[in-house]
């Protein structure tokens, strides 16, 4: 199809292109220099739920359909991935395949049932969708009910490379997390992700203009819960534990927090999000319970008068895209 | 006693009385969802924290004021429904122009709000709720034994709900509701304050939640974490009923609790998840949800 590019549009992307590109060479040397001064656990941590916060952005951001299900894709992933480590003896990298596989096939299946209602009851059919998936996760003999899949060997990448050191698993998960972060970006200012912003903006003007809209929302939600596999399997592999956590209905509600704290439909939104998010139950674990009660607070206020989140509420006053 | 397909006649009829206790807290809950829906067009994550509340208020009200049963399913759903009076005008009012995403987001931290007060006093273990001597003992039906008060759960929620659908569809108050559901801004022309409706109605909605439970209070423990899960199986009810419809959601709720009770004697295994398998169904099949209409 034919794409009429105004001047002043093509001026702004080069504008855009231009503020992006230094935010992202920012989070490299960041990403880079952290680990000399913060716990590699935490960051590496910190990075898959980057990965899986922009997974779950690309649809609320991009498409404008809210998961309340992302917990499955990512737990499940993580429970394939544990179990292709400890129980199959995979490598590593074919650990994350299985776990990532298990997350595209759980993708399609739910998304073809849930894209076939809008709004409020796409979240209530994911949200449902997860917690059938929650149930099979505690009855399932592999998953190791409350116990979980404990002691995943890390192993060797492709068979050579010793996971063990924290350093060698960090530049892996670097990597992994950077080409996630690329992939969506891509996917986001490709054709295909203008669709689907069209499909956000006014998805009966996009039907009538001739896209099968059905289809765009289905390759979106399965590319979503792919990332988000991704990200569970990645850290299965590196936290070495799969657990009833990762596939329970409050951590679908902790990556609607991170995106929404850093703000959606952002591009590095989730990153900041899951970063902050993250550090506070670092900080404030002693306080136990009263976490959740916090969470729920900065729910309200971010809905209430923050709605940008931290990364939009920067690019509005400093007017860039980021 | 007697067998069906197999199955001795008590163990059949108790889960399936089992399975209309259920279904009477999911009409209960996505009855109230419906009615808040419809006025606000808000899916309200705090009902299931608010039903938690409702619970929580019997238990203080029994242990620290001495009040029972019966006084407490009057006390609980009032106070209950005007804290979430309170929700409406400090939180819910300003949302109501965006996208109904934000509702949801909204209502879901603040029932972890609550849910994590709740946990941070009460423990996350049950706090046991003792019966009403006057509800106390059964009758025994000869196919199987009748507990009074689970007797007087299902008789309740069904007098609360049809009542709830007479006043919605029967009485001018409810012409008013329905009426200002379609186009406020006409409501408002008429004189009618549509804002205080608002309010009131989602008052009420909330003391539906409080109502069920309390009903629950003394078959299920008192936990903090009662509502969370049961909320989530209420969303896959009212994606199965559709909002559209008050009978449709009372219909929805008791006959899901059933299918989860029948599951329990054939196929145990299944029984935590039936409903979801439903919900999977019906979408297949019918993806406007039984009783909705077509968006």
């Amino acid at each position: 199809m034919e794409r009429f590019v105004d001047p002043l549009v093509r001026k702004r992307s080069v504008l855009r292109a231009g503020s992006e590109t230094i935010a992202f060479a920012v989070m490299v040397i960041g990403l880079v220099i952290a680990p000399f001064f913060v716990y590699p656990l935490f960051l590496m941590q910190a990075m898959c739920f980057a990965l899986f916060a922009l997974a779950f952005n690309l649809l609320i951001g991009y498409v404008g359909l809210l998961s309340f299900g992302h917990a499955l894709y990512f737990g499940w992933a993580s429970y394939l991935s544990a179990h292709a480590a400890k129980v199959w003896g995979l490598t590593p990298e074919l650990a994350i395949l299985t776990g990532t596989l298990t997350a595209a096939l759980c993708g399609l299946g739910a998304g073809f049932l849930a894209i076939r209602r809008q709004g409020i009851y796409f979240a209530m059919i994911t949200l449902a969708l997860a917690q059938m998936m929650y149930f099979f996760a505690v009855q399932a003999k592999f998953t190791g009910g409350e116990d979980g899949i404990q002691a995943v060997p890390r192993g060797h990448l492709f068979g050579l490379i010793d996971l063990r050191s924290d350093t060698t698993m960090y530049v892996v998960v670097l990597a992994i997390f950077l080409a996630g972060f690329l992939f969506i970006y891509r996917v986001i200012h490709s054709p295909f992700g203008e669709v689907l912003k069209a499909i956000r903006e006014n998805e009966t003007r996009a039907i009538s203009l001739g896209y099968k809209t059905d289809r765009y929302k289905l390759v979106a939600f399965v590319l979503s819960a792919t990332l988000a596999g991704v990200a569970g399997a990645t850290k299965a592999v590196v936290l070495q534990i799969a657990s009833l956590t990762d596939v329970n209905w409050p951590m679908s509600g902790e990556v609607v927090l991170m995106t929404l704290v850093g703000g959606l439909g952002t591009i590095f939104g989730p990153v900041v999000g899951a970063l902050v998010i993250l550090a506070m139950q670092y900080k404030l674990a002693f306080m136990g319970e009263w976490v959740l009660v916090i969470q729920g607070v900065i729910f309200v206020v971010c809905v209430l008068l923050f709605r940008r989140g931290l990364i939009g509420e920067l690019a509005a006053r400093l007017r860039i895209r980021l | 006693m007697f067998d069906v397909l197999g199955i001795p006649s008590t163990a059949l009829f108790g889960q399936l009385l089992i399975g209309l206790i259920n279904g009477s807290f999911y009409a209960l809950l996505s009855l109230g969802l419906a009615v808040i829906f419809g006025m606000l067009n808000i899916i309200n994550f705090t009902h299931g924290a608010q039903y938690m509340l409702g619970a929580v208020t019997a238990y203080l009200l029994l242990n620290y004021a001495g009040l029972g049963y019966w006084p407490a399913l009057v006390i609980a759903p009032i106070v209950v429904g005007l804290s979430g009076i309170l929700i409406e005008r400090a939180f819910l009012r300003w949302i109501y122009r965006l996208d109904h995403l934000y509702g949801l987001l909204l209502t879901f931290g603040l029932a972890l709000i609550i849910e994590g007060i709740g946990r941070n006093y009460l423990g996350t273990a049950g706090l046991p709720y003792t019966l009403p001597d006057s509800l106390r003992g059964g009758q025994n039906l000869g196919f199987m034994f009748l507990p009074n008060y689970r007797a007087w759960v299902i008789a309740a929620s069904l007098l609360v709900c049809f009542g709830t659908w007479f006043i919605i569809e029967r009485t001018r108050l409810g012409a008013y509701l329905r009426a200002a559901t379609e186009n406020p801004a006409l409501v408002r022309a008429f004189g009618i304050n549509v804002p205080r409706m608002i309010t009131l109605t989602y008052g009420f909605g909330v003391a539906l939640a409080a109502f069920a439970g309390v009903m629950a209070a003394p078959i299920y423990n008192v936990s903090p974490n009662m509502g969370s899960e049961l909320i989530i199986v209420v969303f896959a009810v009212v994606v199965i009923g559709g909002m559209g419809s008050i009978l449709g959601a009372i219909v929805s709720g008791f006959g899901l609790g059933v299918v989860e009770g029948l599951t329990k004697v054939f196929y145990p295994e299944a029984s935590n998840t039936v409903i979801f398998v439903v919900m999977a169904i019906v979408l297949l099949v019918r993806p406007a949800g039984l009783f909705g209409r077509r968006a």
